[in-house]
C-alpha cells in the first residue's frame, strides 16, 4: 500500500541570479500529509509550484506516482489533472458559479459528460459541506465558503495528490476553522496531502511528515511529534520558538 | 427667413414623404456595412489580442515573436489615421497595384481593420488585468492554454471590455456614414442625391432625423451598460 | 514590390505635390487648433453650468449632448454647410468646418468635464464655500484644478478624435490636407499624394495616440 507516491529529486530553482531552492530532496508515500513549514523567503511555495510545474524547475526531477512530470515531451494538462491544487487566493473562476467552476474542468478536459460532471460536482460539494451553496456565485460566499469551493473543485478532478498554497492565509481568523476541518477530513479519508501553512495546529494534528524548509534548503524531515518538540537544527529551533 | 420658409425648405412634409422609401433603402445598406463591420471588426480585435498576449507570455523562443512588430504597426497606424483617409487610400490607391475592391466591401473591410485596431488595445489592457491566479487555478486543473482563455480569462476580460468597447463600436457605426464619400449607397449618399434632385435640403434632415432615431437608444444603452458594469 | 514604390512612394511626384499638401496642412493645423479651442471651451461652459443643477438648463444641455453624440458628424458638416444659404448668410467653408467641429466636439467634452466635475468630492465645496470662497473662485480654484487630473486622460482621447474629423472637411470641398491630396491625386494621376497625406497624419497623430494610452495607463481608477 505504501508506495511512493511523489519523489523530489535534485531540485534546484533559479529566480535570475537568486537561488531560492538549492537541492530539494523529497520521498513522499501514498496517504502522506507533509506538511512543509519555515519562516518567508524559504521556498517552500515555490518547492510546491514546481510539484505542478507552475513553477518551472532549473534542475532537478519530480516524479508522481512514477512518471517524471519534468521530463520531455510529457503531456503535462493531463499530468496535472491529475494533482489537485488550493490556492492562498481562491482562485475561483468569477463569473461561474460553485457547481460550474467544478464542472469546468471535468467537461473540458475530462470530457465528462455534462450530467455525470454536475453529480460529482454535488458529491464534491457535499464532501466539503456546500452542496446547498452549489447554484451560488463565488462573490455571494464568504472566504471560507469559497476556499472549501475551491477544494471541491480540485477534488472534483479525483486527484492522486493534493497541494494546498497556506490555504488559510488569506482569511479572517474565525473562518480557517472551517477550512482546516475539512482538510483533516479528507486527510483522514486517505488524500495524499502536501500542505504550505503556519497553522501549527493543524501540522501536528493532521500530518503525518514536517518538513521544516529554511533558504532553500530542507533543515528537518521528521513526524511532527519529533519536529515540535525534539528539534535538531538549530534554525529550527529558533523558527519554532519565534511562533509557538 | 420667416417660419413659413423653414418649413418649406427643411421640414417639408412632401419630400419628406416621397424620399423617404429611397431614404430607407439607404439606411439598410449602412445597417449592412455595420453590421458587417462590428461583428468582424470584433472578432479580429479579439484574436489579434489573443495573439498578442500569447507573444508576449511565450518567451522568446515563439516564431511568433515576429509577429510583434507587424502587428503593434497596425495597431497603431489604424488608431492614428483618420477613417476617412484610411478608406480613400483602400478604395482610390489600392488598385494602383491591382487590388480593386468593389465600394461596399472596401468600407466594409476598412472599418473592420479600424475596429480590429481599437478592440484589440482594449482587449489585450482586459485580458492583461485578469488576475495571473486564475490563468494558474485552470491551468492547475489540467486545462491547456487555449482553454484557460476560451473559458476562463476570455469571459471575464469581456465584461470589463464591454463599456470602452461598445463606444468605440459606436463611433465606428457613425462613421459607415463616410462609405458615401466613396460612393456607396449609404443613407447620406440617397439623402444628398435627393437633395440635389429636388434642390431641397428636407431629406438631408430627415437623414439626420433617421440616424438619430438609429444612433440615440444606442448611445444611451451603452452609457447605461457602462454604469451597470462599474458596479 | 516595384510598382509599390512606382505608385505609392513616387518620389517624383511627392516633390511636385509637396506644396499643395503643404497648403492643406496648414488649413488642417488652423482648423484643428480653432475647432478645439472652441469645442473645449463649449464644453467647459456646458459642465459647469449642468452643475448649477437647475432643471430646464440641464434638460436642454442633455438634449444638445445626446443629439451630437449621436448624429455622424459628416451628416452634421453637411448640415451645417447646406443650411447657412438659406438663411442668406454665406458662410465660409472653413467657418462652417469650425461650426461642425465645435458642435460635435463641445458635446463630448460636456461628457467629459462633467464626469470630471462629479468625480471631485461634494465636501470640497462645501468646505471651500464654507471659507468664504465665492462660486467662481470655488470652481477655479478647488475644483477645477482637481478635475483636471481625472479629465486629462480622456480630454487627449477625445482631442485626437477631434483633429482626425478634421478630415470630414473635405467633403464640403474646404482645402485640407485630405482634400489637396485628393486634387494632387486626381491631377498627377497617381496616388502617391494620398498615402504622404496619410503618412503625415501618422507622424503628427501617433504621438497623440501613445500619450493617450500613457495617460490613460497613468490616471486608471
Amino acid at each position: 500500500m505504501n508506495r511512493v507516491w511523489v519523489e523530489i529529486d535534485n531540485l534546484h530553482k533559479y529566480f535570475g541570479k537568486n537561488e531560492v531552492l538549492k537541492g530539494i530532496n523529497m520521498s513522499i508515500q501514498r496517504q502522506d500529509v507533509v506538511c512543509l513549514l519555515g519562516p518567508s523567503g524559504a521556498g517552500k511555495s515555490t518547492l510546491l509550484r514546481c510539484i505542478n510545474r507552475l513553477e518551472e524547475p532549473t534542475s532537478g526531477h519530480v516524479y508522481i506516482d512514477g512518471e517524471e512530470i519534468t521530463g520531455h515531451g510529457v503531456d503535462l494538462n493531463y499530468m496535472r489533472s491529475e494533482i489537485g491544487m488550493v490556492f492562498q487566493s481562491f482562485n475561483l473562476f468569477p463569473h461561474l458559479n460553485a457547481l460550474e467552476n467544478c464542472t469546468l474542468a471535468l467537461t473540458k478536459v475530462r470530457k465528462m459528460r455534462k450530467k455525470e460532471a454536475e453529480q460529482r460536482a454535488r458529491d464534491m460539494l457535499r464532501q466539503v459541506g456546500l452542496e446547498n451553496k452549489a447554484g451560488s456565485k463565488p462573490k455571494e460566499l464568504s472566504g471560507g465558503q469559497q476556499q472549501r469551493v475551491a477544494i471541491a473543485r480540485a477534488l472534483s478532478m479525483n486527484p492522486k495528490l493534493m497541494l494546498f498554497d497556506e490555504p488559510t492565509s488569506a482569511l479572517d481568523p474565525e473562518l480557517i476553522g472551517e477550512v482546516l476541518d475539512t482538510m483533516i477530513d479528507l486527510a483522514e479519508k486517505g488524500m495524499t496531502m502536501i500542505v504550505v501553512t503556519h497553522e501549527m495546529g493543524f501540522a501536528r494534528k493532521a500530518a503525518t511528515r514536517v518538513s521544516v524548509l529554511d533558504h532553500g534548503l530542507i533543515l528537518e524531515d521528521n513526524t511532527p511529534d519529533k519536529v515540535f518538540d525534539a528539534p535538531e537544527h538549530p534554525r529550527t529551533k529558533e523558527f519554532l520558538s519565534k511562533i509557538l | 427667413m420667416n417660419f413659413h420658409d423653414l418649413f418649406y425648405y427643411f421640414f417639408n412634409f412632401k419630400f419628406f414623404i416621397i424620399t423617404l422609401p429611397d431614404l430607407l433603402r439607404g439606411l439598410v445598406v449602412t445597417v449592412e456595412i455595420a453590421a458587417l463591420s462590428l461583428s468582424f471588426g470584433f472578432v479580429l480585435g479579439l484574436v489579434l489580442a489573443v495573439i498578442r498576449v500569447t507573444i508576449k507570455h511565450a518567451g522568446s523562443s515563439s516564431f511568433l515573436r515576429i509577429l510583434n512588430f507587424p502587428l503593434v504597426i497596425y495597431v497603431d497606424v489604424l488608431r492614428a489615421i483618420p477613417p476617412l483617409v484610411t478608406l480613400v487610400v483602400v478604395y482610390y490607391a489600392l488598385p494602383f497595384i491591382n487590388i480593386t475592391i468593389p465600394r461596399f466591401w472596401a468600407a466594409v473591410l476598412t472599418f473592420v481593420i479600424i475596429l480590429s485596431a481599437f478592440a484589440e488595445e482594449i482587449f489585450r489592457a482586459t485580458i492583461e488585468a485578469i488576475d495571473r491566479g486564475q490563468v494558474e487555478a485552470a491551468r492547475s486543473l489540467g486545462l491547456s492554454y487555449l482553454q484557460s482563455m476560451a473559458y476562463v480569462v476570455i469571459p471575464q476580460a469581456l465584461k470589463i471590455a464591454l463599456p470602452p468597447l461598445t463606444s468605440r463600436m459606436i463611433a465606428v457605426t457613425k462613421d459607415v456614414s463616410l462609405a458615401s464619400v466613396i460612393g456607396v449607397a449609404d443613407l447620406l449618399k440617397k439623402a444628398r442625391a435627393a437633395q440635389s434632385l429636388y434642390a431641397n435640403p428636407t431629406p438631408l434632415f430627415s437623414a439626420a432625423l433617421l440616424f438619430t432615431i438609429l444612433f440615440l437608444p444606442l448611445v444611451r444603452l451603452s452609457m447605461y451598460i457602462e454604469k451597470k458594469l462599474a458596479e | 514590390m516595384e510598382s509599390i514604390i512606382y505608385n505609392f512612394f513616387n518620389v517624383e511626384v511627392m516633390i511636385r505635390a509637396r506644396y499643395l499638401l503643404w497648403l492643406g496642412l496648414q488649413v488642417t493645423l488652423k482648423l484643428a487648433f480653432v475647432s478645439l479651442l472652441f469645442a473645449v471651451l463649449v464644453g467647459l461652459f456646458l459642465a459647469v453650468i449642468r452643475s448649477l443643477n437647475i432643471r430646464l438648463l440641464n434638460i436642454l444641455i442633455i438634449i444638445y449632448v445626446d443629439l451630437f453624440r449621436a448624429l455622424p458628424t459628416i451628416v452634421l458638416f453637411m448640415l451645417v454647410y447646406f443650411t447657412w444659404p438659406y438663411f442668406g448668410i454665406s458662410l465660409p467653408r472653413y467657418w462652417s468646418a469650425v461650426v461642425a467641429l465645435t458642435i460635435n466636439g463641445g458635446a463630448y467634452f460636456e461628457e467629459i468635464f462633467r464626469a470630471g466635475i462629479e468625480s471631485i468630492d461634494k465636501g470640497q465645496t462645501e468646505a471651500a464655500r464654507a471659507l468664504g470662497l465665492s462660486f467662481t473662485q470655488t470652481m477655479f480654484s478647488v475644483i477645477l484644478p482637481q478635475a483636471i487630473q481625472v479629465v486629462l486622460p480622456p480630454a487627449t482621447s477625445n482631442a485626437l478624435e477631434l483633429i482626425k474629423t478634421t478630415v470630414l472637411a473635405s467633403v464640403i470641398a474646404l482645402p485640407e490636407l485630405m482634400k489637396q491630396a485628393q486634387q494632387a491625386h486626381g491631377s498627377l494621376a497617381n496616388p502617391t499624394p494620398l498615402i504622404m497625406a496619410a503618412l503625415i497624419f501618422l507622424v503628427l497623430l501617433w504621438p497623440l495616440v501613445r500619450l493617450t494610452g500613457y495617460l490613460e495607463r497613468r490616471f486608471a481608477k
